[in-house]
């Protein structure tokens, strides 16, 4: 066994020769360093989402310190099984409004049909509607095909944990979908591991936030100056009313005098504090960061004119509204912004904020308990604090900071952190070398797992934290999930789906646990772990070759992804997409979005049953196993 | 986020070393617990996002009540017309959507509570649901919840002969509630039906095995907790439900979610403290008035909490709902049809031993001064009063000095319940 100090860790290739160690052997050096086989699952697990098959020998090969440098730079990785999970998505890589008009939403189909609908057109109404479900599910699909598929690995962590931190929330109306897409591909991935600066001033112009936070709607207070002359505005207002009110008289006029006056109705009137307040509270400084309720409001303030370009089909990206702003002066902890400066001004506020220490404090704990654990030491957030600080928030130089750092190659955080659902199943499918999964069942099962993508209401975004994951309830999800695999319920996830699984199948059993112990268990499970995978018999071995002649029934499964195991709202092709649940207000809720099950009583365990056996219970226990959710 | 982490140092250092808390539930802690009066149960409903109070106890009889809300403000009682607010006292009313709500009043088992909630000045949604769930307001240090400690400090309540149950206490959510965290046992689920291992026989025995042994850390402590819960539920049998005396609950997920509570009350499973929570309430923006976004929320929990008053039938005797929310809104509209984060907000106790068919509570007023900070309804019951009294004279609890450390329950000059326990 070579055992590898971690100061020696960053020297690159120091590790790559190690391949005569055994692989899923019980470490002689639990107390001690990592072994070179647990750096290398260590960074697979926490870089990436497990690793795939053959995948830790193919870092130790590489070195461990070396690999960490590649993912640092995503761009040096050729990454064509992504750009070929991806393509089976065209659609999102349209913009918006195009998006609005391939999915458009029923009710917006309805009107336009009019009254009388032929048979015909009932049809394909419903069609249509299917679609736009099924469009929902391409956004949440193609996510954890990205993750699965991805060689780099680390730009899809950092993707889900900026995505996280800076979330939003597919519910929070029915326009909110369409922008989802171009928020990640063009707010979120280019930024990953860039300057925080740039990714803050991107997620502060990107039509998703502005919608989830308010800040779109929320303009100058009536008492305040603005860019624009109230009169001006005023004057425009009428001029426009008029011109409806004669064209109202005419047939086919697009909108009439009443819908003119209830969108004027609708009209912003006031100061919205929504955004403000998250961005220094969830994005920026941290709710300890020493900002008052009044910096809110001045924040607020200078943001005000931050909006959406409304409903245009060229364009409906940032825009800034003049006759919105609040262009009187405003004190930003402390700081004086003075009057007039328009859109400069918010740039101004968001380089105050990501230039702050409690900024970098902030971003540096949080990244520290992603990846070393939930409980970081001070003298690690401080290193990373200052770093963050010294680099101008470049997030490579952070990162790199925080990944060859010797807390995170300690013993302690080793398999420490509790997988999110998202990091279950996705690397349940690594493990397996499973493809991306094209339909939506896989993304539903992180949902039924309790992170519906896209899902989470409020603006703090999915805990970091175990202890947050982790109750009975979730650990039954976890334990069904694992029999759901096994069984081959999930496409994508099936236990055949395993390039070992036609070998193992006849094979004898401590050759099959060793393998599932190697595949799914970070090589090494505690002696009762392998004690309870060992027990019972292969009926392969002990009846015949035919699937058809196991009748040593170790376990009959009930579950179905078509049943029990599905959101049935959120199963493409029926039911709504799951923005009932939000409304057009903010949400601003800490509670996690369930999915709407509207009589999970009476939710039958549906779908033919099928008994675990052999190799397939072994996977299923396997994938049960305490050891299966940590990372 | 950073905050949580803060709070639960404490707990986490212990996973660390080997020893979670599910670990020490079932040492150091399990032989101090005691229950409450054998049958008395405590369920709280949580409306997160911070409800509007003033629309829904309206305080109609108040001129600037009107004056802050003109395009919101529910429209003074008419009788007969369903869209007016649902006069009670002749000052106070009903949302029109809570209608529900109206012969649980006038039978006396339903009390309104009005400017009660939170002392802290906090406008943020996560430190006020952080407050009224941990139970210490402006104390962001405290790691577990009021409801657990009630649960988990010994000498809270008088001794009882009913064995221990996983399902003392149970959190209708799909994570554990903040309320609910701690060192006591709890119990979280999305749904009854989703309580079930989909497996049988050996593979079941198993699983069950895999999480038996092994160190006493987080995965595995709740892993067994999970078996053993399971096994009782299993008893019960949950999938052949009927709801009694003619209820029908909404199909909404709180529905079925007070549903489910209502089964677990009736199976006998040991059932003292139950929690389900209704999100939407954070309006923003276009909130309507007798009709629009709030009434359909507010329809939908009214309804919800009367089915299973109805359900649960005599059963009622035992059984104190508790609705909450963490602040109440703007006493003015906002520029959005809607209202901003406020300050004092209101609750409802339901139950047979509630001093009902009054609105309880000191009532500020609505003119400026009378406004906290100028714009909000000012709080003039601390939440901590009416929760000390729920866990004393319903529950039975002797002290309450552990589950609110340092606070003395000013004057409860107002009876909300009715005798001791």
């Amino acid at each position: 066994m070579i055992l590898v100090p971690c100061v020696t860790l960053g020297l690159v290739g120091v590790l790559s020769s190690v391949g005569t160690e055994r692989i899923g052997a019980q470490s002689g050096a639990q107390q001690g360093e990592l072994s070179t086989s647990e750096a290398a699952h260590h960074v697979l697990n926490r870089l990436g989402f497990g690793p795939r098959p053959g995948e830790v020998e193919r870092v130790m090969k590489t070195g461990v310190s070396r690999w960490i440098d590649l993912q640092l730079q995503p761009r040096r990785i050729t990454d064509a099984a992504a750009e070929l999970a991806l393509s089976r998505y065209p659609d999102l890589s349209r913009p918006p409004a195009a998006l609005r008009e391939m999915f458009p939403r029923p009710g917006v189909l309805q009107r336009a049909a009019g009254g009388q609908l032929s048979a015909a057109d009932s049809m394909a109404l419903r069609d249509q509607a299917r679609a736009g479900r099924a469009f929902v599910g391409q956004i949440m699909s193609a996510r954890v095909a990205q993750a699965v598929t991805s060689e780099r690995q680390l730009q899809e962590v950092m993707t889900d944990f900026w995505l996280n931190h800076f979330t939003v929330f597919v519910g929070k109306n029915p326009l909110m979908r369409y922008c989802l897409p171009a928020y990640e591909r063009e707010v979120i991935r280019p930024h990953t591991l860039g300057k925080f600066r740039d990714l803050l001033g991107a997620v502060a112009k990107s039509p998703a936030m502005l919608t989830y936070l308010d800040n779109a709607i929320s303009v100058a207070d009536s008492t305040r100056p603005t860019l624009v002359s109230r009169e001006a505005t005023q004057r425009r207002v009428q001029f426009a009313r008029r011109a409806v009110r004669r064209g109202a008289q005419r047939p086919g006029a697009r909108v009439d005098s009443a819908t003119f006056e209830r969108l004027m109705a609708r009209r912003p009137r006031g100061l919205n504090e929504n955004y403000a307040r998250e961005l220094l509270e969830l994005h920026t400084l941290g709710v300890d960061g020493g900002y008052t309720q009044q910096d809110v409001i001045e924040v607020a303030r200078a943001l005000t004119g931050w909006t959406v370009r409304p409903g245009r089909r060229d364009d409906d990206g940032f825009f800034f509204n003049a006759a919105a702003h609040d262009a009187a002066e405003k004190v930003i902890l402390g700081k004086r912004f003075p009057a007039g400066r328009g859109e400069d001004e918010g740039e101004a506020v968001l380089d105050l904020l990501a230039r702050h220490p409690a900024t970098a404090r902030h971003i540096a704990h949080k990244l520290a308990v992603r990846f070393v654990s939930d409980a970081p030491s001070e003298a690690l957030v401080d290193q990373v604090a200052e770093v963050f600080r010294n680099t101008e928030g470049d997030l490579t130089a952070v990162l790199r900071s925080i990944v060859t750092s010797k807390e995170f190659f300690s013993r302690a955080a080793y398999r420490s952190k509790v997988k999110s659902p998202f990091e279950v199943v996705v690397s349940a499918v690594r493990a397996l070398g499973g493809t991306a999964d094209s339909t939506a069942v896989t993304a539903a099962l992180v949902a039924r797992l309790g992170q519906p993508i896209y899902g989470h209401q409020a603006p703090d975004g999915w805990p970091e934290t175990g202890d947050e994951w982790m109750n009975t309830g979730a650990i039954l999800n976890r334990i069904n999930f694992g029999l759901a695999v096994a069984s081959n319920r999930i496409p994508g996830a099936r236990a055949s789906d395993w390039e070992r699984y036609g070998v193992l199948r006849g094979a004898q059993r401590t050759e099959q646990v060793d393998a599932a112990i190697a595949a799914f268990l970070g090589g090494s499970a505690s002696s009762d772990t392998r004690e309870i995978l060992m027990s019972g018999t292969n009926p392969l071995l002990a009846g015949g070759q035919t699937d058809s002649g196991a009748v040593d029934v170790d376990a009959t499964v009930e579950m179905s992804v078509e049943g029990a195991n599905m959101p049935p709202r959120r199963r493409p092709g029926r039911g709504a997409p799951p923005e009932r649940q939000g409304s057009p207000d903010s949400m601003n809720v800490r509670n996690r979005f369930v999915p709407d099950r509207t009589n999970p009583l009476r939710t039958p365990p549906l779908g033919a049953t099928r008994p675990l056996t052999g190799l397939d219970l072994v996977i299923g226990l396997a994938l049960g196993a305490p050891e299966f959710q940590r990372r | 986020m950073r905050r949580r982490v803060f709070m639960k140092s404490g707990a986490l250092a212990l996973v660390t070393m080997g020893l979670s808390p599910s670990f020490l539930r079932r040492s150091a802690f399990a032989a101090e617990l005691r229950r409450a009066p054998k049958g008395k149960v405590l369920v709280c409903l949580f409306q997160r996002g911070a409800a509007d109070a003033l629309n829904m106890v309206v305080p109609h009889g108040e001129a600037a009540y009107y004056t802050m809300r003109p395009g919101i403000a529910i429209p003074r009682p008419k009788r007969g017309d369903t869209s007016t607010t649902i006069d009670l006292d002749g000052f106070f009313g009903l949302h029109p959507a809570l209608g529900a709500f109206e012969p649980l009043y006038r039978d006396g088992i339903l009390a309104p509570i009005h400017a009660v909630g939170s002392p802290s000045a906090t406008r943020s949604h996560f430190d006020a649901q952080d407050y009224l769930e941990s139970g210490t307001p402006d104390l962001k240090s405290t790691r577990d919840g009021w409801l657990n400690r009630y649960l988990a400090v010994s000498g809270t309540c008088q001794a009882c002969d009913v064995p221990a149950s996983p399902f003392r206490a149970v959190s209708m959510t799909s994570q554990m509630p903040r309320i609910l965290d701690g060192n006591a046992p709890t119990v979280a689920m999305a749904s009854l039906g989703d309580f079930s291992v989909r497996a049988t026989g050996s593979a079941t025995e198993r699983l069950e095995g895999l999480y038996r042994t092994g160190s006493a850390d987080l995965v595995h402590a709740s892993g067994k907790e999970m078996f053993e819960a399971l096994k009782m539920l299993r008893s019960a049998d949950p999938q052949r439900y009927r709801a009694e005396h003619g209820a029908t609950y909404p199909a909404s997920p709180f529905g079925q979610r007070l549903a489910e509570i209502a089964q677990l009350i009736k199976a006998g499973l040991g059932l003292e403290v139950a929690f389900a929570d209704v999100g939407g309430w954070d309006t923003h923006v276009n909130q309507g008035a007798a009709t629009g976004q709030l009434a359909t929320r507010l329809r939908d929990f009214s309804q919800s909490i009367a089915a299973f008053v109805k359900d649960l039938g005599p059963r009622m005797d035992n059984v104190l709902i508790l609705t909450m929310s963490e602040f109440g809104r703007m006493a003015r509209q906002n520029g959005s049809g809607g209202t901003d984060h406020g300050h004092a907000g209101a609750m409802f106790a339901i139950g047979s031993q509630v001093s009902g068919g009054r609105v309880h509570g000191k009532w500020p007023g609505l003119a400026r001064e009378q406004l906290y900070e100028g714009r909000d309804l000012a709080l003039t019951t601390d939440f901590r009063s009416v929760f000390t009294e729920v866990l004393t004279r319903h529950m039975g609890a002797d002290t309450t000095a552990k589950v609110f450390p340092g606070f003395v329950s000013g004057t409860p000059a107002w009876e909300l319940l009715r005798g001791g326990a």
